[in-house]
């Protein structure tokens, strides 16, 4: 029997592996100013498992650190969702909410699948799973804690309600069910947020703009400050090797 | 063993006793006994006063200088040059927020809270390592913090897994073994860049100039200048001398700057045949005393941030207080169903 070459979709590698990486980022700025040592521990273990998957995903499609420090902004494949500035707790739980729903459904698919994304999706689900649980805990605890935190929990995601729609835009050589997989997550969110007496937020999850946006490397003006911090020292030094 | 032990089964019970103490000469020879035949002293066991505030002291400004040191290096997370250093650096960071956790506890062990110590730190009544009050100027400070800072504070720490007080001794075991993992990754980070481009290899040398008496600094002032050394040894909190340790770890640095391909900024360090060590130059002490007074380049930064974090945090903590507050209404409620059995 000969092995079936894997043919490894370049443009599906990227989109994840950006997903991954970008979001480690944004939870690696949190370092040394968490509510609570707990949370420093924890967002900074989330960011590891992040940084792990951007890893082998980024190495799937190409060099690991060409892709993550060479390319310009506008050919980074990353969610919208996962680029945005981190603002108070309760935007990085809102936004950790909506991704690691996501993130978890969709690997747990790929996880089951035949594609060439299985192994590491297998890996990555149990990862995930304790994102997904530890982002739906505070959302609990913020949703039905204080008023004040109500408050900030509920504006935290209605403003990123918005970016939620392009998670299930098509990306190439990403061979899941979409339909299924945004009513599972539409479910599960509207559920935590629920019981976290939250209603869920009733604006469009896609703006005429943004749909399909990140996807197509188009984004938030944010980013590009950020790809700024991120790339300078390793653009400063062309060719050395760290 | 048995007399040595009698500290903690003399009379009445040594834990929660007020002050009834009918012959307090007795537990304080026993406890000298313990001390003196190398036994752990534990939570519930009799303790002078005087020895549980120098640890209460000690263990808070350690934990609180794992906390502030998240700071200088959180400094380059963002822009780590690699993927590979980005996540060596964030595991890093995170194990420091663990034995920040880890040496809380301990403290809490002798009847201090987290909370009033954290507040110590905020006000600046308690103070943390002066090491951390120095910023991060390049890349290369990330591995000169990991090769020199974390190397002087595994030369300090390693004998405190022999301290007396058993849950501190036992906090550092766990601590040693992780900073010595980063030791050595700071050491193999310089070593990439002294081996690097002409440019990375200015970069490290310019850190290890930089860092370097800073780090001898960490041992603390000389032996004759050190108000809580003598005591802290009868104890045996402490098992060397500041300036004994100072010198292991000059010993221990020299090889490893060759094989970095890098020099000590001392000119007047050099190898004494006659006495088997190096001999190093003159310490600023000046600059030292100024750090520990809060004149560094970083004091104020460094408190600043930590203070921001902990104000701009208040809600969440509060909130988490709320809701486990209801929560665990909710959970009295359904323990109490006819069945015994927790109602959906």
């Amino acid at each position: 029997m000969t092995a079936t070459p894997v043919t490894v979709s370049a443009t599906a590698a990227l989109a994840l592996g950006d997903d991954a990486l970008v979001l480690s980022h944004r939870l690696g700025e949190w370092a040394g100013h968490a509510p609570v040592l707990e949370e420093e521990v924890a967002l900074a273990n989330i960011a590891l498992d992040l940084l792990g998957q951007a890893r082998v995903l980024l190495s799937m499609a190409g060099d690991e650190d060409e892709l993550a420090y060479l390319r310009e902004e506008r050919a980074f494949t990353n969610l919208q969702l996962v680029e945005q500035p981190n603002g108070d707790f309760a935007h990085t739980i809102a936004r950790q909410l909506y991704f690691s729903t996501y993130q978890h459904l969709l690997y747990g698919r790929l996880a089951a699948s035949q594609s060439e994304f299985a192994p590491l999706a297998g890996k990555a689900v149990k990862e995930v799973a304790y994102h997904r649980d530890h982002a739906e805990q505070w959302t609990l605890r913020l949703g039905d804690g204080t008023d004040v935190s109500h408050e900030r929990m509920r504006r935290a995601c209605e403003a990123l309600w918005r970016f939620t729609g392009e998670m299930f835009q098509p990306v190439d050589g990403l061979d899941v069910d979409r339909a299924a997989l945004e009513r599972d997550w539409l479910d599960s969110v509207s559920d935590v947020l629920r019981r976290a007496t939250l209603a869920p937020p009733e604006g469009p999850r896609t703006g005429a703009w943004s749909a399909g946006a990140g996807r197509q490397g188009l984004h938030t003006e944010p980013f590009g400050r950020m790809l700024a911090e991120m790339q300078h020292l390793h653009r400063s030094h062309p060719g050395a090797s760290w | 063993m048995a007399t040595a032990a009698a500290h903690r089964t003399t009379g009445a019970p040594a834990y929660g006793a007020p002050h009834a103490d009918p012959d307090g000469g007795a537990r304080q020879r026993a406890f000298d006994a313990a001390v003196a035949a190398d036994e752990r002293v534990e939570p519930r066991d009799w303790m002078p006063d005087a020895y549980r505030a120098t640890l209460v002291r000690q263990i808070a400004q350690h934990a609180h200088s794992e906390i502030i040191g998240m700071q200088p290096e959180a400094n380059w997370i963002t822009r780590a040059p690699s993927l590979r250093r980005k996540a060596i650096l964030m595991a890093k960071v995170q194990d420091e927020a663990g034995h920040g956790l880890y040496l809380y506890s301990a403290a809490e062990t002798l009847g201090v809270s987290r909370d009033e110590l954290l507040d110590k730190l905020h006000s600046g009544r308690q103070k943390y390592s002066s090491i951390f009050n120095y910023p991060t100027l390049t890349w290369a400070d990330v591995g000169a913090i990991g090769w020199l800072v974390d190397g002087a504070a595994i030369t300090n720490q390693v004998p405190l897994c022999r301290c007396s007080y058993g849950p501190y001794a036992r906090a550092m075991v766990r601590v040693c073994k992780e900073e010595s993992f980063h030791q050595r990754q700071g050491y193999e980070l310089l070593l990439a860049l002294s081996r690097g481009t002409p440019e990375q290899h200015a970069m490290a040398q310019d850190a290890v100039d930089r860092w370097w008496w800073p780090s001898l600094m960490m041992f603390g002032p000389p032996d004759d200048a050190s108000q809580h050394s003598a005591q802290s040894m009868a104890w045996k909190i402490k098992r060397h001398s500041n300036d004994d340790l100072r010198q292991r770890f000059v010993d221990i640095c020299v090889p490893q700057a060759e094989s970095l391909g890098l020099t000590l900024p001392d000119p007047d360090l050099k190898w004494n045949e006659e006495h088997g060590r190096h001999d190093f130059g003159a310490i600023d002490w000046t600059e030292f005393w100024d750090v520990l007074k809060g004149n560094g380049p970083c004091n104020e930064q460094r408190l600043t941030q930590r203070r921001h974090a902990h104000d701009e945090g208040a809600w969440v903590r509060e909130a988490a207080a709320a809701h486990a507050a209801k929560h665990a209404a909710e959970h009295t409620g359904k323990h109490t169903g006819p069945t015994g059995v927790e109602q959906a």
